[in-house]
């Protein structure tokens, strides 16, 4: 008999190019789509089921489908598109804990699958440069969705704890980039002109939205229980980040960063939330040994080339390309050293 | 040899030079050489500045398109050494003229930590100690410096303290850079040293809770006392005001003959004569695997590199003849 997969939050990008991977694979016997929305990929044989994780049916899908495994990506990143705060607060974390629940009573789950943030480990100055899984961040409070994302964990730990036979595994996704991948970051990095902190460069690390898809596949077929850290190999600062893309950007004193980020969240360009700010002043970076040791999984992308994949997207209008830098340089290249023969032929070739 | 020159052309006379200047014209001058180019033109065949121009545009073009690496720490190689190096060469040659003794015993690779005594108001030493062992050391090694997390906090410092490659002082950051065979570079006395009044100077504060020595033991690696005599005396320190240092939440707020009254300029430090001098490695690892949970052990060690390091100051200070030459 096949396995038979649950995935919340259908209409999400990731949990459909999820849906997508699995039907076809001859050992997957079934695939069921739980979520508000219909997915926005083309699904053949994934089941799509209208419901909402908060309602207390959830429990009646878990039994009737008869799922071994739930892959819980109903976790929201921002309030956008749900109206507001509240709304997403209640999806995160009453919607996971209604899940567990449900698949508490479901007696054939035997593996349940989480989407999580490394934002968990916050952004401090007082921090480790590099995060592992054990290690948690000195900066306690916390707001929006890394708020979530630390209660969403702590229920789907202590589920672990009064089911031992059901695996949990809590994928601890960086940054998503990639071309079609929308998130909140890359709506930042779309702006017409990017603000930055000034004297602040903070070390972003990504995952490329092909290599996440891969990730959550092999969860699903393969046993990896525990925590992980999902990141692409290497590091980009801010500023190396919109040079590669080729973006403008304006550095704003720190006193005015809050203000002009509230602005352009109002004015709902951009989603983002404030507890996002501290990572765009100082960065955060998780270790991903774990990830490569024990899934065997090398990363496609490195968190550079994810974001040059995401900048080819077309989304991005670059401001200055590559090859015209290039082209400045020859030319600039080329009349310093004629100035310098020229020089050089007046001082009477001495 | 003649035919590779590409400025060169057939020509009716031999005894000429072969290159064309920069009107277009053909060189007048006479051949000086087997190459059949003038004393002129050789060296235009291959302008002495052209590689170094070539390079300087390269790394424009690189820095604008965002064509270089960082690691994890957010260490950016190309800039510390293209950039923030030759700005700390000319501290270290010319304003301290700082002498460096026994650089050698820095090992060329492999993992090692460097115990400084820390001074100054600000932590000069702490940068003239990186980069020194970046120009002077055979190996041109980079120092990965631990740092107080305010170093991080504010603007600009933290950036830039980022990106010549150092971290948080923290036994997990210490412990990766030591695992990658970096050399770590720390500061045990911390804003106790850095930030002690000039009565104190050469008066090494206490060393922490020895986590430095923990952390070496853990890696096994050498230990390399340094001892920094001058760095004392770049910005004496007369008074602390505690009140305004709670306010701007710094750890002291420095007053000296010239900060606060002469502003900004007043942070302009001393040009002391210095001279650092590094001592003969500590290994670690003739101690037992487990022995970096052995507090005595630790204590022991700490106390070694300690006095070490307070025996050489004194002895370079009593040789010393003026504080500045």
């Amino acid at each position: 008999m096949g396995q038979r997969v649950l995935i919340t939050g259908i209409s999400g990008h990731l949990a459909g190019r999820l849906a997508h991977s699995l039907e076809t694979d001859p050992d997957v016997e079934y695939v069921v789509g739980v979520g508000l929305e219909e997915p926005s990929l083309d699904l053949e044989r994934t089941e799509f089921v209208r419901a909402d994780i908060r309602n207390p049916l959830t429990v009646k899908v878990l039994q009737t489908t008869e799922v071994d495994t739930v892959v819980h990506l109903h976790i929201l990143a921002t309030p956008a598109g749900v109206g507001g705060r509240t709304q997403m607060k209640e999806i995160n974390v009453i919607g996971t804990m209604q899940l567990l629940g449900a698949c508490q009573r479901a007696e054939r789950v035997r593996k349940v699958v989480m989407k999580s943030t490394t934002a968990v480990y916050g952004a401090d100055p007082r921090d480790p440069a590099m995060f592992t899984e054990e290690m948690a961040s000195r900066s306690e409070p916390r707001r929006g969705y890394t708020k979530d994302a630390v209660e969403v964990e702590r229920y789907a730990r202590s589920f672990g704890r009064r089911r031992p036979d059901v695996g949990v595994t809590i994928l601890r996704f960086a940054n998503f980039v990639g071309p079609e991948i929308e998130t909140p970051l890359t709506r930042y990095f779309s702006l017409p002109v990017v603000p930055t902190a000034m004297g602040y460069d903070p070390r972003l690390q990504f995952v490329h939205e092909d290599d996440a898809v891969e990730i959550l596949r092999r969860t699903v077929r393969e046993e990896h229980p525990g925590i992980y850290n999902l990141a692409a190999d290497g590091v980009v600062l801010l500023s190396q980040a919109l040079r590669l893309m080729g973006r403008p950007s304006v550095p704003v004193i720190l006193p005015l960063v809050a203000p002009i980020s509230g602005a352009v969240r109002r004015l709902g360009v951009v989603d983002f939330a404030t507890d996002q700010l501290q990572y765009l002043l100082y960065g955060r970076v998780a270790d991903n040994a774990r990830m490569k040791e024990r899934f065997g999984f090398e990363p496609r992308f490195t968190s550079r080339t994810a974001l040059l994949d995401f900048a080819r997207g077309q989304r991005v209008r670059r401001l200055i390309s590559e090859r015209q830098v290039a082209e400045w340089e020859q030319d600039l290249y080329a009349f310093l050293r004629r100035k310098n023969q020229e020089r050089f032929e007046r001082a009477g070739g001495r | 040899m003649a035919e590779v020159i590409p400025i060169s052309r057939p020509r009716d006379e031999p005894d000429r030079c072969g290159a064309v200047t920069g009107s277009g014209n053909p060189c007048r001058n006479r051949a000086s050489g087997p190459d059949g180019l003038c004393g002129v033109h050789r060296r235009r065949a291959e302008p002495p500045e052209a590689d170094r121009l070539h390079e300087a545009l390269a790394f424009l073009r690189r820095r604008l398109t965002g064509d270089y690496e960082i690691d994890g720490f957010g260490f950016d190689r190309e800039l510390t050494e293209t950039v923030l190096a030759p700005i700390a060469r000319f501290l270290h040659e010319r304003w301290w003229r700082i002498e460096w003794v026994g650089m050698e015993n820095v090992p060329s690779e492999g993992p090692v930590l460097l115990v400084s005594n820390h001074a100054g108001t600000l932590p000069w030493d702490a940068v003239m100690l990186k980069f020194g062992v970046l120009d002077r050391h055979p190996a041109h090694r980079h120092v990965r410096l631990l740092a107080a997390d305010l170093a991080f906090r504010l603007p600009f410092v933290g950036e830039l303290a980022r990106k010549s490659g150092n971290t948080l002082a923290n036994a997990e950051d210490a412990h990766r850079l030591l695992a990658g065979g970096e050399v770590l570079g720390v500061f045990p006395e911390g804003f106790k040293g850095v930030g002690k009044p000039f009565s104190q100077r050469y008066k090494l504060q206490r060393f922490g809770r020895g986590g430095f020595i923990e952390v070496a033991l853990r890696a096994r690696c050498p230990i390399v006392p340094v001892s920094i005599v001058g760095s004392e005396e770049i910005m004496p320190m007369l008074y602390n005001a505690k009140a305004l240092a709670r306010v701007f939440g710094f750890p002291y707020f420095p007053v000296t003959p010239t900060f606060p009254w002469l502003g900004p300029l007043g942070l302009i430090p001393i040009p002391s004569k210095w001279l650092v001098e590094f001592g003969e490695p500590i290994p670690t690892d003739e101690h037992p695997e487990d022995a970096w949970q052995d507090p005595l052990t630790v204590f022991e060690l700490t106390d070694r590199v300690r006095d070490e390091i307070q025996q050489t100051l004194h002895r370079n200070l009593m040789h010393r003849r003026s504080v500045f030459f």
